[in-house]
């Protein structure tokens, strides 16, 4: 395997969407045709100016960007070292990242003409956002959820149902947003003539973890130019959490070519890395599925094992293929926090900052929270604060009130 | 490089008959069990016969072949066991071709080329790896046509004509004409657009076309047959085998005669059929 440093971070994929050995398209026959119309339909988009100017319009007024850049003055002070600012991702309509690379994906299914749009979700936020867009494009919405997540993530289930969409619980293997993805694959193979899958992250066959990553980008590139207005420079460090990763990815990959920006992503431990976990960089190693060669949890033989987290959106057995590119290369830092780390991080924000985060990027405030005080006062560290967290309430006042008795 | 499935596919046009192909999951419900079914459908009438190699994830299949994998690796199925049952069954029948179908990070994960070696050694004819598209031939269709064996593609109802010389380019053996868009296990295919998508595809090549995906009786295997060069017949096998099973999803004394009785009904509706004018 190549990991010579490359001259840029950010020429991939290749034409037959690898990142490094990573990436690929690893589809049924059925599907091929679909995605390399996609891949053309994609490539005329960008191409076109009048496609960016409409998202634009739709970016700004309707969805509400750009997300402010937030100076947490007293999660700062309590960590007592990096100047810690928060990119308010959750500030969004629809409440996180999502939205960013669903409008995108929404608005290039309608240049090809489909009408029917399905989605895989695990915390309900990629749901909850293509239910969104779909409700306000008038088209079709069918979105795979995990029967457990169903379970775990009430809120989102009823908000998708009150936009319109119909939510199909997966009962498959293990009931998450594996399964989901893999019931949604199932459901593009049978309905492949009309209908438009909108993958919520940088995973999934080539040319999707490519046009993911370009839809979030733009949390990066505010992040940019955002930080210059404030500070006059760029940050320090980037710290993100990680499921498959789009948001991560959204707010690195403008910077990948900017050698003084350290890059933390953060992936869900779980229980712990020696117990059940979904860290697919910590704890797996490369395989393919879902359409692409990356870091996966399996056994000896190849097969999937069952990840474990306690936020939804990154209990998933896999990572986007250039997550495992960035890894191999060494640009990006690849951390873990547990779900008890977790936890602490969501209310110590809520508390200090009156910000509940997502269970999601709570994880990233937990490393936040090892890595701000080894810093020195003026080193800038930006946090994706990726989504809010009233989804979760339900589920950690459950937690909470169970620890406390 | 001439494999069984080459020499069965010759025999099979010199008598103006069709072939009768049988898909069954390795391992399910148990090794034993299934190495007994797959000793068995030979005799009851499978000309060609496709094994399935169990993994977690199977994003092409319906939910009959999704439990049939579980089953199986809930047994302790893996691949390496898989080519045991292989090499067990060429004991007793060296002709019979048999292809191993699945997805691919098993083989991935055992190592290509130590995976080609022990799979042709146990007697292993063919491949078909239902998320290995033409556009990734290099991680498997390649080196398996160097070792020898058969790499058995998929068409499909969306591969048009434009991109059917890219899918037949390295096929070998067959080809795989998935008569639905769709999962396995799904809604029957009209054998008249089957006929038409057959037609087609002769256009392109001289392999033989073998049709599957939503064929469970024999009737519906006749049609197909009527039409093409095969029929594959899998969900209604293993939805035989299961209905055979105890409440615990255990083999019974019945489970391997079920699965024998209803591929000899198929392959009995297969040799009723009228062989297509070429």
């Amino acid at each position: 395997m190549n990991i010579a440093k490359p001259n840029s971070y950010r020429s991939g994929p290749d034409d037959r969407g690898h990142f490094g050995n990573f990436g690929g398209r690893f589809v049924a026959e059925t599907l091929m045709p679909l995605i390399l119309d996609l891949e053309k339909a994609y490539t005329a988009a960008k191409a076109d100016p009048a496609f960016q100017a409409e998202m634009n319009g739709y970016l700004k007024n309707y969805v509400g960007r750009p997300s402010p850049l937030y100076f947490a003055e007293r999660l700062t002070e309590h960590l007592g070292g990096a100047k810690i600012y928060l990119k308010r991702e959750e500030l969004n309509h629809t409440g996180s990242h999502k939205v960013n690379n669903v409008l995108g994906q929404i608005m290039l299914a309608r240049r090809m003409g489909k009408k029917r749009i399905i989605a895989e979700t695990g915390a309900g936020q990629h749901g909850v956002a293509t239910a969104t867009l779909c409700a306000r494009f008038g088209l079709e919405c069918v979105v795979y959820m995990g029967a457990v997540d169903v379970e775990r993530q009430q809120p989102n289930v009823i908000r998708m149902e009150m936009l319109g969409a119909k939510v199909m619980p997966v009962q498959s293997g293990t009931r998450t947003l594996k399964d989901a993805m893999n019931e949604a694959l199932r459901d593009w193979v049978t309905n492949v003539h009309n209908t438009f899958y909108c993958i919520g992250t940088v995973a999934g066959p080539h040319p999707y973890p490519t046009l993911v990553r370009d839809f979030q980008s733009i949390i990066g590139n505010e992040t940019k130019t955002q930080m210059q207005e404030i500070e006059g420079r760029l940050p320090d460090s980037l710290v993100a959490c990680i499921g498959g990763g789009s948001n991560a990815m959204g707010l690195f990959h403008p910077f990948l070519d900017d050698p003084s920006v350290e890059i933390f992503g953060v992936e869900a431990a779980g229980h712990g890395l020696t117990q059940l976990h979904a860290a697919s960089i910590a704890g797996g190693r490369p395989g393919v599925l879902h359409g692409n060669r990356t870091y996966l949890l399996m056994d000896a033989d190849g097969q999937i094992q069952d990840a474990h987290s306690i936020s939804a959106g990154l209990d998933y057995p896999g990572i986007g293929p250039e997550h495992s590119w960035l890894h191999e290369v060494g640009r990006v830092n690849y951390l873990s926090a547990t779900d008890d780390e977790a936890l602490a991080a969501f209310q110590l924000l809520s508390r200090l900052e009156g910000i509940i985060p997502a269970l999601e990027p709570a994880h990233a405030i937990a490393k936040v929270m090892e890595l701000a005080p080894k810093r020195a006062k003026d080193h800038l560290m930006v946090v994706n604060l990726s989504g809010r967290g009233d989804k979760d309430v339900p589920q950690v006042g459950d937690i909470l009130r169970g620890k406390s008795k | 490089m001439t494999t069984r499935i080459d020499i069965r596919f010759a025999e099979l046009a010199k008598q103006g008959r069709s072939a009768f192909v049988t898909y069954v999951m390795a391992g399910d419900p148990d090794l034993t069990t299934s190495l007994d079914i797959v000793k068995a459908l030979p005799k009851a009438g499978a000309d060609v016969i496709e094994l399935g190699i169990p993994f977690t994830d199977p994003m092409a299949d319906g939910p009959s072949i999704q439990a049939a994998g579980l089953r199986a690796l809930k047994a302790g199925m893996t691949l390496k066991k898989t080519l045991e049952l292989v090499r067990d069954f060429r004991k007793d029948d060296n002709v019979t071709p048999l292809v191993l179908m699945g997805y691919y990070n098993p083989i991935y994960i055992y190592g290509v080329d130590k995976f080609l070696t022990d799979a042709k050694t146990a007697g292993v004819d063919g491949l078909i790896i239902v998320d290995l598209p033409p556009e990734e031939d290099d991680e498997l269709c390649i080196p398996a046509l160097k070792a020898g064996l058969n790499f058995i593609r998929l068409a499909t109802p969306t591969t048009d004509d434009k991109r059917l010389p890219a899918v037949l380019a390295n096929t070998s053996g067959f080809v795989y004409y998935v008569s639905i868009a769709g999962i396995t296990g799904a809604a029957a295919a009209d054998a008249n657009v089957v006929g038409e998508a057959v037609a087609r595809i002769k256009r392109h090549t001289r392999l033989p076309i073998c049709v599957g995906f939503g064929i469970r009786t024999p009737e519906a295997a006749r049609a197909i047959a009527e039409k093409a060069d095969g029929s594959v017949v899998g969900t209604a096998l293993v939805d035989a085998l299961k209905n055979s099973l105890d409440a615990e999803g255990r083999a019974t004394a019945k489970t391997v005669n079920a699965v024998a009785e209803l591929t000899a009904a198929l392959a009995q509706g297969v040799k009723g059929a009228q062989q297509a004018a070429e």
